[in-house]
């Protein structure tokens, strides 16, 4: 879980960016609360710098739109999904509980025996 | 329309296959394209791919759903060297021909060369072939490279060749690079980044010739000066492939003579990306070779211009880690103000800068330096034919 900033220095319609590896951009979509990764699976931009349109925001290098709830790209330039994370509010500071890989690849791999 | 061909197999040409598909073509769709390769991404050539940062897999335009999904027959490898408009026919170098009842021209554009092009260690930058040439000669240890041309093409050589510690000048036969596309104020901003880069920039001479027998060892200037160079690259410009269409009956003068919905003087034949001259300006952007592949198709199935375009020209550079973007339509009259950030050491800011272009009180441009918000708002907004000024206002 990693601390963002405090609510109200992120009003609707603003986005942050933390320097995580990779970076992840937060978002404020007219109250809801979004986090993806922060480049853009196109080539190399910063999509906290992208132009937010309800839970859309479209990249600012080439214009490939991402869903902000699912992480999927809408058009193309993009063609694969930025990951998602969750994020919660406590006592009025935002923060982001990054989507682990590892764990995400082992949770599969369990499926994968299980099944 | 029984069979669509579309003619050149890459930016233009993809996007003309998907849009046939996605506005309900269900023919024989046929692409042909003379290079070798599937459908790969120019810009990335002269920026991450030449300094290794990215690989060939990061070039891919497509992948093999999409192209199970789109259906067409690639006939890779092999030029069209005609078309035959009444017959309806494209002719093939090979000797082979494809039938067709409409045609997509989406043959781009080549680098243009200069005499003593032929000598090792000289190349140009437009395809995946010379930027795998080059990227193999730079790995090779440091050289002497001489950029020919200040361009955004030779500016990005020039800047990925000094990140890879090699010493390199540019030429620029202008008193200033980039002064077409950027007026003068901005181009010599711009011509900062090269200083700060550590490259050395020579403006206001053009080349009088190379000088080597086998290779290269250098670069005489038109004002007698010598520079000793390893490696040359040309990056002079680009001249539209138009020579196989020569005897089609179509119009043809510096590029493909199409009106604003891209028809030709026939309307089964179309054009697109850096080749077409749609509606009397030819772009050689990226956005505009994605853009108008929907309006072509359009009309082409349509049988008549149903559509026009005229989308804001948009283009971007990376170079000596600064992101350039510009958007609109400047003419030489107009004044330039800088409204964010600002220029230290006749170079933009650390932070970037963003400039308006103005004529009679409304912005015509916007170019941005490092500084994507602003730029996307005020590109938005140029985009909408609203000035920036009144948007900030109401
Ligand atoms: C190194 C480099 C960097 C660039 N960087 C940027 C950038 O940062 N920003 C930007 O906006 N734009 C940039 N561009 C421009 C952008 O890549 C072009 O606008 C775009 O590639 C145009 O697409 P196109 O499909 O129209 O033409 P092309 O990409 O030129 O493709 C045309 C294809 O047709 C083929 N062909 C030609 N003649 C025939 C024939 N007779 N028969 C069959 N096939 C044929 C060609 O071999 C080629 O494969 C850059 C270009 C280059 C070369
Ligand atoms: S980098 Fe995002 S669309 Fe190209």
């Amino acid at each position: 879980m990693i601390p963002v900033c405090r609510l109200d220095d992120l009003p609707a319609g603003e986005s942050v960016r933390i320097d995580t590896t990779p970076p992840i951009a937060v978002f404020n979509a007219d109250g809801e609360l979004y986090a993806i990764d922060d480049t853009c699976t196109h080539q190399d931009a910063s999509l906290s710098e992208g132009w937010l349109e309800g839970c859309l925001v479209e990249c600012p290098l080439h214009a490939a739109s991402f869903d902000l709830r699912t992480g999927r790209p809408t058009c193309l330039p993009a063609r694969r999904a930025v990951r998602t994370h969750r994020v919660t509010v406590d006592d009025g500071m935002v923060h982001v509980h990054v989507a682990s890989e590892v764990l995400a690849e082992v949770a599969a791999e369990e499926e994968g025996t299980a099944a | 329309m029984r069979t669509v061909t579309v003619v050149g197999a890459s930016l233009s040409g993809l996007y003309a296959a998907r849009e046939l598909r996605a506005q309900g073509f269900d023919g024989r769709l046929v692409v042909v394209g003379d290079e070798p390769h599937r459908p790969y991404d120019r810009p990335p050539l002269s920026k991450d791919f030449l300094t290794g940062r990215s690989g060939e897999d990061q070039l891919a335009l497509s992948d093999a759903e999409e192209t199970t999904e789109l259906d067409a027959e690639w006939l890779l490898g092999v030029r069209a060297r005609g078309l035959d408009v009444r017959g309806r026919t494209v002719l093939l170098g090979d000797g082979r021909t494809v039938s067709t009842d409409g045609v997509v021209i989406a043959t781009g554009a080549s680098a243009r060369r200069l005499p003593g092009c032929e000598l090792a260690g000289v190349h140009t930058l437009r395809t995946l072939d010379d930027a795998r040439a080059l990227r193999a000669e730079l790995a090779a240890g440091t050289r002497r490279v001489v950029v020919i041309g200040g361009g955004f093409i030779g500016a990005e050589t020039a800047s990925s060749c000094a990140g890879l510690g090699h010493d390199v000048t540019v030429v620029e036969a202008a008193p200033l690079p980039l002064v077409p596309q950027l007026g003068p104020e901005m181009a010599a901003v711009c011509a900062g980044l090269h200083r700060r880069g550590g490259v050395d920039l020579v403006t206001g001479t053009g080349v009088a010739g190379l000088r080597g027998t086998v290779a290269v060892t250098g670069v005489e200037l038109a004002d007698g000066r010598l520079l000793p160079a390893d490696i040359v690259i040309v990056g002079i410009g680009a001249i539209p492939n138009t020579d196989w269409l020569a005897g089609s009956t179509l119009a043809l003068h510096d590029g493909v003579l199409c009106d604003d919905g891209c028809v030709t003087a026939l309307p089964q034949v179309v054009a697109v990306g850096d080749v077409a001259r749609v509606g009397g300006t030819r772009a050689e952007h990226w956005t505009s070779a994605t853009e108008q592949p929907r309006v072509a198709v359009r009309n082409l199935l349509a049988g008549h211009t149903a559509e026009t375009v005229r989308p804001l020209p948009y283009f971007w550079s990376d170079q000596y880690g600064a992101r350039i973007q510009f958007a609109g339509r400047r003419l030489d009259t107009d004044t330039v103000r800088i409204t964010e950030g600002g220029v230290t050491d006749d170079a933009p800011d650390e932070g970037g800068l963003l400039a308006l272009y103005e004529r009679d009180g409304r912005t015509t441009a916007v170019l941005s330096v490092d500084r994507p918000r602003p730029f996307m708002r005020a590109r938005r907004e140029l985009g909408r034919g609203v000035t920036v000024a009144e948007a900030a206002v109401s």
